[in-house]
């Protein structure tokens, strides 16, 4: 049976799978096959299926589609969105998937949208996402001229209309409500929720918003099953999942893998350990806005409520590792500017906060920290945590910052001590 | 009378009480055909603000005041509205830029691969800060958030390309590559 559906059809060329190609390996079989079921059938596959969203916080898709007011008295226009802003630093795997094979997003798109209703669809990539956005634009004229998508599908009365829109460079794009302001033409600044998207966001009218990987479990979730899907995951949570380590290994890449892979495996194995002469310090398990791990956390499984246990999240599934060559407090610092920079600035804790964090550390890194600066850090961290400011970027932020005052406790001491950076 | 305003602030205000139209440059038929095509996609014209800039920015390399200007007028919105997007992102450039935009990864992966390291390397042999334009017009250099490469880190970004795991000496290939490349352009 397949074990590697969202990288069935990349090859290592970089060309991507054009409609014949994917047809011919069984493509649009799950855009098919949802077309012939009732639409309230295709939410509970989705749901019993437990795939859990890619885009960073693991929510149940399935339950997600389900929150959109259906039948009688429901709005009628509906629209699905993709997430492909994908600007978390040390995220580099919803580009491998749009530009090698596009097709796959669109049919995942197309089976969401059929089941919640929805008759527009929107791809929201950033602006430097040229290559991915030309194959996305040119598989989606493919996709039409074959009736797979556009008017009248399959000869019913579903249409759906797919459009790419470019966007221009912010992160905070990439949160969900944000997005939505964005595609309105509007600044990119989160909006308030409750109202969730699923009853009013676009337009005010119902929408879901997913991310790009997510939308690639689709097709074959559909296709093959739910007992397929499950039997995927080795873990706790069901189906595959594109993991990615960057940093000082020996290969460095993205992989395919199930469920539940032991993080050991995935930077031993598959991306060959560390590199000559250098020792593992500790990783980000899941993008720049999730809590460091040490090398006692190496055995665990990647999933996402383990990982969360361990005090940490899966996020996006693309790991960062630290060497011991490298300074912590620097990659932290670099973390923060990052999120200071893409604050959109609607909230006082996460404009002026996270700009404060950055002087502290600057001046702890570059040898004139105070004993109380970690004191003052620790605070810093607690003004910016979950609940304290309008969206999750502030507290993603914080991530990183309060693991590496644990963790890396000691090379805070000693930048402070020796007044200088012990690593340069 | 004496003005405790500063000299461009007063200038500033003055243009501000001009007639838009008097301020606006006039967009092309392309430009608005293109505009056009993409505000089909949207509810209301005013949605398609961002498409617009990267239209025009496209054919014009940067968003004057004038472009802005001319842009609001096209879309039948407030000028402070769409200055208010062009403003927000990063890739809509409201200063004028070099021939090549040089997007230099600063985020986490390249970071560890050393790209503080590449970023003083380009400075110093095109003799500008991040931010900065070279005195010829060729070069702008700007750091760039996360570029979704980071597998292959250190990266950039120039035009459309991706340039991958990155050296000093790579980086002066690539540098003068394209001087030559706009070097015979000029001598045309
Ligand atoms: C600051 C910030 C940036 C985000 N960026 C992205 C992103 O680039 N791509 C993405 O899919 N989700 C991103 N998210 C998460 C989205 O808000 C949302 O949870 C996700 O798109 C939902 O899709 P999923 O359920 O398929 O994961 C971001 C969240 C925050 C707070
Ligand atoms: S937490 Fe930061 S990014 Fe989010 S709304 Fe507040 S200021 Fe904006
Ligand atoms: S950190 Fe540079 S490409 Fe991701």
């Amino acid at each position: 049976m397949l074990t590697n559906p969202l990288t069935k059809n990349i090859s290592k060329e970089n060309t991507a799978a054009d409609i014949t190609q994917y047809l011919d390996n069984d493509g649009y079989q799950g855009w098919r096959k949802a077309h012939s079921m009732v639409p309230d059938d295709i939410i509970n596959l989705v749901k019993d299926g437990g795939l859990r969203g890619r885009g960073g916080a693991g929510f149940n898709t399935g339950l997600k589609w389900s929150f959109v007011p259906r039948g009688e008295g429901s709005p009628e226009q509906k629209f699905v969105v993709c997430n492909a802003d994908e600007m978390e630093p040390g995220t580099f795997k919803d580009r491998l998937l749009m530009e090698r094979d596009p097709h796959l997003l669109l049919e995942g798109m197309a089976i969401a949208a059929y089941a919640i209703g929805a008759s527009i669809g929107y791809i929201f990539i950033r602006g430097e996402y040229h290559l991915a956005a030309e194959r996305l634009e040119r598989a989606i004229e493919e996709a039409k001229s074959q009736g797979l998508i556009g008017k009248n599908i399959f000869d019913s009365d579903f249409s759906l209309e797919i459009f790419v829109h470019r966007s221009a460079g912010n992160y905070i794009c990439g949160e969900e409500t944000a997005l939505l302001n964005a595609l309105e033409g509007q600044r990119a600044i989160p909006r308030a929720k409750p109202p969730f998207p699923q009853v009013s966001g676009l337009w005010g009218k119902p929408t879901v918003v997913n991310n790009v990987e997510t939308f690639c479990n689709i097709p074959h979730l559909v296709a093959y099953g739910v007992d397929w899907y499950r039997g995927l995951g080795v873990g706790q949570d069901a189906g595959s999942k594109i993991f990615g380590v960057s940093g000082k290994v020996k290969n460095p890449g993205t992989w395919e893998l199930p469920m539940g892979t032991p993080i050991r495996e995935i930077i031993e194995q598959y991306a060959g350990g560390m590199r000559d002469g250098l020792r593992l310090k500790g990783f980000l398990p899941g993008g720049g806005s999730t809590d460091f791990l040490g090398p006692d956390h190496l055995d665990l499984p990647m999933d996402y409520d383990v990982i969360g246990k361990a005090g940490s999240r899966m996020g996006t599934g693309t790991i960062i590792v630290l060497d011991d060559k490298t300074c912590p407090i620097g990659l932290v610092l670099n973390l923060t500017q990052f999120f200071a920079r893409e604050s959109c600035g609607w909230c006082t804790p996460c404009r002026d906060g996270l700009p404060w964090i950055v002087k502290v550390l600057q001046r702890i890194e570059s040898g004139e920290g105070l004993p109380e600066d970690l004191e003052l850090l620790h605070e810093q961290c607690k003004r910016i945590a979950p609940g304290k400011t309008f969206c999750a970027l502030a507290p993603g932020a914080a991530e990183p910052i309060q693991s590496s005052l644990k963790l890396f406790e000691q090379d805070y001491i000693d930048h402070i001590k020796k007044g200088c950076c012990p690593y340069k | 009378m004496s003005s405790v305003l500063e000299p461009e602030l007063i200038e500033v205000m003055e243009q501000s009480n001009k007639d838009p139209e008097e301020l606006s440059e006039t967009l092309t038929d392309e430009e608005k055909r293109e505009i056009d095509e993409e505000a089909s996609h949207y509810e209301g014209k005013s949605s398609v603000g961002l498409e617009a800039l990267r239209i025009v920015q496209k054919y014009r390399g940067w968003i004057s005041d004038g472009s802005l200007q001319a842009i609001a007028n096209y879309l039948d919105m407030p000028v402070a509205q769409l200055e208010s997007v062009a403003t927000y992102f990063q890739l809509i450039f409201r200063q004028p830029v070099g021939k090549e935009v040089i997007l230099l990864c600063k985020s986490a992966s390249c970071w560890v691969m050393g790209c503080d390291q590449l970023q003083k390397h380009i400075s110093q042999s095109l003799q500008i800060e991040p931010g900065q334009t070279t005195k010829d017009g060729i070069f702008t250099l700007l750091e760039a958030p996360c570029l979704g490469d980071c597998d292959k880190a250190p990266v950039l970004m120039l035009g459309e390309e991706m340039y991958r795991n990155l050296d000093e000496s790579a980086i002066d290939a690539l540098i003068d590559k394209k001087k030559q490349i706009h070097a015979d352009k000029s001598s045309h």
